[in-house]
């Protein structure tokens, strides 16, 4: 009986522990332990060349970086093709919502409709806008001929390549964040609506006054889960250069910084600097995730 | 005993009123789409589905065809030929093999793992629950792709590298995964029910298997799903350990960078990639548009 009290009762206290270990361990190996040495690896001469020889060279690779005209490139760009494919993006997905927010046919289909890009991969459907998006045969120079608009050469010039590249973006996110809206849109009480409508309020107005401040909470959400993937955008870049060289165009000038830390570790090797970078990274979405949070609530206070 | 302890409150509130006629009226909400909504939500869509139509219309022509112009908008009659070059000129089918080798086992093990961590956190009383748990939810905060080079020299050290064990290996359990099926089953499994079966004698493995296990399968099959299209359409940690022995969108991405681009065999890729996601999302798109609707899926 002892014996089988005592088993009774390692199974009970003991055994969650054993449930929940896998998930720690593994994390604990593949996920924690890489980001914190990629802290120790940035303080480092680190070369993957050398047969992983390394020194210890303290800041120098930060110091480098902050005086490296390649890496302020990458930030701006960064910066440009967040804002630009962000800012549109929620826009239209609160629009969506809206409209599927109607008593509507075909709902289901309507909505796997919105959602269809999002499944697809970043490689595929970076693959198929870049041929949209090309000089001599693409589909997007076709049309704009059709209006009187010359070619444009999507990867050569800046703002066209950023433009190109947010439209990728774009394409691939917004049903997402539409439904995700349309989740909390159908969760607002009926009666505000009502109330609105006796007042004499307008659909517009009912949108603006009551749909937009009760979508408060899934609005800073979304910004924020945006600008967390939006800063790290690697592979449409890497890919919309055609060939899977990772500057980003000729003149770097759609390179980002995800991107610039993949050339400096895996093309050129340089292990510290590329950790230096991807470190500088995790700072720049941080502080960006936090102003973000501070300032949507701000603005969706506003609106009330 | 319970019900006991909190007797039903009074009823103090009106009785609700009849529910008007919505439309008679023109009061309610959601209001009846318009021609107008109907007309912008069709363009949309319509917007989502054109690039991998243009994909598929591509991939069913001849190259000389697709730099017509006004270009060609009809599917042609090359399409095996044309798949029958990408499966020569790269090793396409060992990419497609080692995706599902990939996704399949990554899946099997979340949903596993992740409803054995649930479980543990939802229904079981162990000092340092709540730690562990704010511990695990903050860990989905992490981006991942910063410690990359790190994760690659682990993967040299163990000889991984070119290995699919190097993909799946860190790819076994998520954060997500688990956070999902915590909530799930703090709703979806009664304490009542496991308390008869620890007077039956059954231990906490049993427990978990006899009784939160079949509970379970509603949200494991949506954790399961979002799972596989995650791990099929992964690009960049497979990219950077693969090198020689790629997954399917790694293939992809090498078939598309060359440096003549021939587009047509690059977007037949596209679509033989992007296939196995499509008959899924065709067959199951009203759970995983459920599942998104639930806030269930992060970024």
């Amino acid at each position: 009986m002892a014996v089988k009290a005592t088993l009774n009762r390692l199974d009970t206290k003991g055994s969650p522990y054993l449930y929940v270990a896998p998930f720690f361990i593994l994390f604990g190996i593949f996920g924690l332990f890489p980001l914190i040495y990629t802290g120790y690896v940035s303080f480092n001469d680190w070369n993957l060349l050398d047969g992983g020889a390394h020194q210890w060279v303290g800041l120098a690779n930060y110091r480098e970086m902050l005086g490296d005209s390649y890496f302020w490139n990458a930030l701006g760009n960064t910066l440009s093709i967040w804002v630009l494919s962000t800012v549109p993006q929620l826009l239209a997905a609160l629009w969506i919502a809206h409209l599927l927010n109607h008593k509507l046919r075909a709902r289901t289909s309507l909505r796997m409709g919105v959602l269809l890009p999002n499944i697809t991969s970043i490689v595929a459907v970076t693959i198929v806008f870049t041929q949209l998006f090309g000089r001599d045969f693409g589909m997007i120079n076709w049309l704009l001929g059709l209006v009187g608009v010359g070619p444009v050469d999507w990867q050569a010039d800046t703002w066209s390549s950023h433009l190109a590249i947010s439209t990728i973006v774009m394409w691939r996110w917004t049903g997402y964040n539409a439904l995700i809206y349309l989740a909390s849109m159908q969760a607002i009480p009926h009666d505000l609506y009502e109330a609105a409508e006796l007042d004499g309020a307008s659909p517009t107005q009912q949108f603006w006054r009551i749909t937009v401040p009760n979508l408060r909470p899934t609005i800073i959400f979304t910004t924020v889960i945006s600008t967390i993937g939006g800063l790290q955008i690697m592979a449409e870049p890497l890919l919309f250069a055609g060939t899977s060289t990772p500057t980003g165009g000729s003149d770097r000038q759609f390179q980002t910084i995800a991107l610039f830390m993949y050339e400096q570790g895996f093309r050129e090797f340089r292990f510290g600097y590329a950790s230096a970078i991807a470190w500088t990274l995790c700072l720049i979405i941080a502080i960006f995730a936090v102003v973000n949070f501070l300032l949507t609530r701000r603005i969706a206070k506003d609106e009330e | 005993m319970t019900v006991l302890a909190n007797p039903p409150a009074t009823r103090t509130e009106p009785p609700v009123p009849p529910k008007r006629r919505a439309n008679r009226h023109n009061f309610g909400f959601p209001r009846r789409g318009s021609v107008w909504t109907y007309a912008a939500l069709l363009a949309i869509v319509a917007g989502s589905i054109f690039p991998l139509y243009w994909s598929f219309v591509v991939s069913s022509q001849t190259s000389e065809a697709v730099a017509k112009t006004p270009p060609v908008l009809i599917p042609g009659g090359h399409l095996f030929d044309n798949i029958a070059r990408v499966f020569d000129s790269t090793d396409f089918g060992k990419a497609l093999l080692n995706s599902f080798i990939v996704s399949g086992s990554i899946t099997v093990s979340v949903v596993f793992f992740s409803t054995l961590a649930g479980f543990a956190f939802a229904k079981l009383k162990f000092r340092g629950r709540k730690v562990l748990l704010v511990l695990a939810i903050a860990t989905s905060m992490v981006p991942q792709q910063l410690g990359i080079i790190p994760l690659y020299l682990l993967m040299t050290k163990l000889g991984w590298t070119d290995q699919l064990a190097a993909v799946i290996v860190p790819g076994l359990v998520t954060a997500f995964g688990v956070f999902f099926m915590t909530q799930y089953l703090g709703r979806a499994v009664p304490d009542e029910l496991l308390e008869a079966g620890r007077m039956d004698g059954c231990t906490t493995f049993g427990l978990y298997w006899h009784v939160v296990l079949p509970a379970a399968r509603p949200a494991a099959a949506v954790l399961g799903l979002f799972t596989f299209m995650q791990a099929w359409n992964d690009f960049f940690w497979p990219l950077v350990v693969l090198q020689n022995n790629a997954t399917v969108q790694v293939a992809l991405s090498s078939l598309a960078s060359g440096y003549t681009t021939d587009y047509t065999l690059t977007l037949t890729g596209t679509l033989l990639a992007t296939l196995p996601i499509l008959v899924i999302f065709m067959v199951l798109g009203r759970q995983i548009v459920g599942g998104i609707m639930q806030g269930a899926i992060k970024g």
